[in-house]
This record gives structure tokens, sequence and C-alpha cells, in this order.
């Protein structure tokens, strides 16, 4: 139809293609895409990826066990304590290591805590790229706070290199329990005050409402994870629905969109999870300082580790949603194979097949509601 | 609502395609063998049949034996809560595996990514280049023998030693 008048009035129009990236401010790291559009609307949105690999699997088999856990940080250094635990829990499955329960419970104060801190990224990013300055400076303040206890707990920011296969490598530092209330204590009500400045922003949803609804069966079958699935309404969680580590003893609700424009899985459902998961992680961590027990944070486990010929495939929750580690031994100690399945690959998928009829201006919408860290993309 | 376990699942596979192998390691994972050629289908009953319904592709990824390719799928069922593993071994050099990307959107490009590093090709696939590695890399990476070029374009891979 459109087509057509157009022709009757004498325009003259054709596909354009725009290039967006690599070096583009709301593309979260170094991401490209091929446009294709008709005037503002885009056909299609074509990914370039691959600008950030740096063969972490191909290094893994040249560094041994226990020398590849730094790198697991460079996967995702937006939440590397996850990106640290899965890796240690699937090496721990196929060796057969039992981790103490004390170490299990700091790996998940440190892996909450990072949640908080990846997901108030992600939160903020998306506001700026909304055009919102201010909350993200917000956020960033807060995650200032998150970075100074990690750092106290293990010496890194960013890259924290925490986890050991079989445990941790520090236990809690003095006060680190009373400093950590304190912030939990005065941070809820900032997550409060978020959704004044922003959640409750007109200009800020009408951005993100309705725009780019993914179904749950399409989620499922692009294999979308995370706060990216429970976006579209399926309420799934690995921490609550395949439990590792020692989540089975916490008590904490799996958030799922709330389809305030009615069409779930847009944008904002996507968004708005992000925000209600960021209660349960400080609910979940109130929990683990009253029941942490006492005793060791690191199994016995031998310097060269030498897991039994065999493989294993274990799937934690990261902050952005299922991550799967694949490892493979030959029961040497090296490993033949080290696999990271991320969110952030997947969600990278689903974006060609959903950008059609979008706005070009709605691809850095849907970018930042699918919280892409490229690094965790190229690998 | 119904969880298997995994040696009930495959015996399912098993009772409808003959050609497949159970196989179950003293450590890890046990997993399905499947010929190149029959992944689509044997994928295809794992998603459709009621029974087992896989509607989510976890993961898939290969490795290098050194005598075979071994393109490992990994699928959960949200449905039933199960997890299952299947494998297709294929040659080092000019290996194909039948493609899943109608099936999984997903899987399309998990595929490239397989193909990238690896070598394998799937037949079926809509548009298999490479994905993270730039498209006139020379080899792939993750073969065990994989010769790393000397120069990419007239940029040296490696630097002389500062000492």
């Amino acid at each position: 139809m459109v087509d057509a008048l157009k022709k009757e009035d004498g325009f003259h129009t054709e596909e354009m293609v725009l290039n967006m990236g690599p070096q583009h401010p709301s593309t979260h790291g170094v991401l490209r895409f091929e446009v294709y559009t008709d005037g503002e609307v885009m056909r299609k949105a074509v990914a370039d990826i691959g600008y950030l690999h740096r063969g972490i699997e191909k290094i893994a088999e040249k560094v041994g066990w226990h020398g590849f856990m730094p790198y697991t940080d460079r996967i995702d250094y937006v939440a590397a304590m996850t990106a640290n635990q899965g890796y240690a829990c699937a090496v721990e499955k196929l060796a057969g290591i039992v981790v103490p329960k004390r170490a299990e419970y700091l790996r998940v104060i440190a892996a909450e805590l990072n949640r908080i801190s990846s997901h108030l990224i992600a939160v903020g990013a998306l506001g700026l790229d909304m055009g919102a300055a201010t909350p993200f400076v917000h956020a960033l303040r807060e995650r200032e706070t998150i970075n100074d206890l990690l750092e106290s707990l293990c010496g890194a920011r960013l890259t924290y290199n925490y986890v050991r296969i079989g445990g941790v490598s520090y236990d809690l530092p003095e006060g680190f329990i009373a400093r950590t209330i304190a912030f939990l204590d005065h941070f809820k009500p900032i997550v409060d005050e978020f959704n004044r400045l922003i959640t409750d922003n007109k200009i800020f949803r009408e951005r993100l409402e309705g725009v780019a609804v993914v179904s749950i069966d399409e989620a499922i079958s692009y294999g979308l994870c995370g706060a990216n699935l429970r976006g579209s309404g399926l309420k799934f969680d690995i921490r609550k629905d395949e439990p590792y580590s020692v989540y089975s003893e916490l008590d904490f609700e799996v958030p799922v969109g709330i389809c305030a424009s009615g069409r779930g899985g847009d944008c904002f459902d996507r968004y708005y999870v992000r925000i209600l998961e960021m209660y349960e992680s400080i609910k979940i961590l109130y929990q683990c300082f009253k029941q942490i027990p006492e005793g060791d944070i690191l199994a016995d486990v031998p310097r060269k580790l030498r897991p039994p010929k065999g493989e294993a495939f274990v799937r934690i929750e990261s902050a952005r949603g299922d991550m799967g580690y694949w490892v493979v031994s030959d029961g040497t100690d090296m490993p033949v194979r080290v696999h990271c399945r991320t969110g952030s690959f997947a969600a990278m998928g689903i974006i060609e097949s959903l950008s059609k009829g979008l706005m070009i201006a709605d691809l850095v919408a849907v970018i930042g509601s699918f919280d892409i860290v490229a690094p965790e993309v190229d690998r | 609502m119904e969880k298997l376990t995994e040696s009930k699942i495959a015996e399912l596979v098993k009772a409808k395609f003959a050609e497949v192998e159970w196989i179950a390691p003293e450590a890890g994972v046990a997993y399905l063998v499947v010929p190149p050629a029959k992944t689509a289908e044997v994928a295809q009953f794992l998603r459709d049949e009621p029974a087992l319904a896989f509607d989510y592709a976890v993961n898939l990824s290969a490795l290098d034996n050194k005598e075979q390719i071994e393109v490992t799928y990994h699928f959960y069922s949200y449905k039933h809560r199960h997890s299952f593993a299947m494998k297709a071994k294929v040659a080092r050099e000019g290996g194909a595996v039948a493609s899943v990307a109608g099936l999984y959107g997903a899987a399309n490009f998990m595929e490239r990514e397989v193909y990238d590093h690896f070598g394998v090709k799937f037949t079926g696939h809509p548009n298999l280049i490479r994905i993270l590695l730039p498209q006139d890399w020379v080899g792939y990476p993750l073969l065990k023998d994989y010769q790393e070029q000397e120069d990419y374009n007239g940029i040296g891979t490696t630097r002389p030693s500062l000492l």
C-alpha cells in the first residue's frame, strides 16, 4: 500500500543500508549492526559480532584447570563472580569435589552483590540510552559501594578471580557483614527512588512499552534466558528450578514481566524484571548473613588437578541468565575443551528477526533491554 | 509434567531410531551418539514428542578428540524440567552435520560458531558463514593441530621477545 502510494506520487524509494557501530555509545561494548532501513523503519538489523573475540576457549586448553579461572572474569566482566562460580561448579561436578558449606555461602554473597551491581549497570545504561543521564549516575554511585565491598573481600573491583575450584580464596574480612548490611539498609530505599525517577517516568516508559515484544515461544526457541526470558512471562530461574549451591535453603521470589502495556515481553518488562530482581537479591543477602555457618572455605583440591575422563555441563543463573559451562577432561591436567554458553550470545541471535518493523531508535532500546555485554557475546 | 531420567529418554529415542548409541561414562554426563545426517530428525523427535518436549537448545558446541570432531548438543525441557545430551561424530576435515537451525532459533548462531572454530559444515543452515572470526581468516582455531598464521592481512600475530 505504502509503496503503491509512493509510486503514484513519483517518489523514488529504495532500501538504505546503515552501519551502526562498532564504536557506538549504546552498543555496550563493541558490536556492529548492518541496518537495512526503509526511511525510519528497519527491515532488519544484521548483527556482526566478534570484535572482542579473544579465543578464551582455546586459552583454556593451554593453561590448565586452575589457571583458567582468571579468564572467566573476562567472559563477563560486569558480573564476573557468576562467571567464576559457573566454571568452578562445572569442574567440581566433573571431578566430584564437595565444596564446604561456608564457601558456598560466600559464593552466593559475592554473586548476589555482583548481581545487584550488574543490574544497576543494566538499568542505568538503559536509562542513559533512552536519554536520561541522571539515573545512570545514581546507579554508578551505588555500584561504587558494592565495588568497595567486593574489593575488601577479594582485592579486585571488576575482575575478581575470587572463586576457586573447591571453594573461595578469602574469608570475609573484618566488619564486612556490618558494612554490607548498612549498605543494603541504605540501598533498598534507593531502588524505590530509582523507580520514582525513571520507572514511572512517562517518556521513559513510552520509549519501551510495547516495543520489541518477544512471545514465550520465541524466547524459548531463541534460547533467551534470565531476565529476558522472565520478561516474556516464563517463571523460570535456575536458582529456583534447578537449584545449585545453597539456593535451595534461601527464600526468594522469581519475578516475571508485569505486562504493563498489555503486551507481555516488551522492553519495559525486561527492564522491570531486573529492578524486581535487585529487591530479591537484597532479601537473599540478608538471609545469607543470618545463615552462614562457620567452617572451611576451601576443599582439599590437588594443585595439579586431574579430573577423571569424561565431561560435564553445568548451568548457573548469571546476571545475564543461563550461563552454561561445558568442560571435557581426558584425565590429564589440561582440559580438552571448555566452552561457555552465555545469555548475551543468545540475545544477539534474536535481534535480526526481532528488529523487523521497528524504528532505528528502537534498536538502542532493544540492545539495552536485553542487557547485552559484548565480551560475553564474543568470548 | 513428568521428569524422565536420561537413560529412559535414550530408550525412547532408540525405539524410534535404530542407529543411535547410548554411552554412559564413569564420570560426568551420559550422551547419545547419533549419525551426523540424522541430527535434525532426532532433534525434531526430541522437540515434538510430548513426553520429551525438549523446547530449549541450551548449548551446541564441538570438540576435537584428534580423530573426530564431536558436535555436542545439550537440550532442556521447560515443560518436564529434564535435560539430555546428544553427539554427532564427524570427520576432522570436511565433516557435515544436518542443521537444526530450522527447529531452534538459537541454533543458527551456535552452528555458525562451531563452523567458525572447527570447520564442520551444517547442511541446511540458512547462512553458514564465520561469526566470531573475520570472513577471510585461514584455518579453524579450535582444532588441536591448528597452526596460527604468521600474519593476518599484513598484521603480525607474534612479536619478537623484548629481552
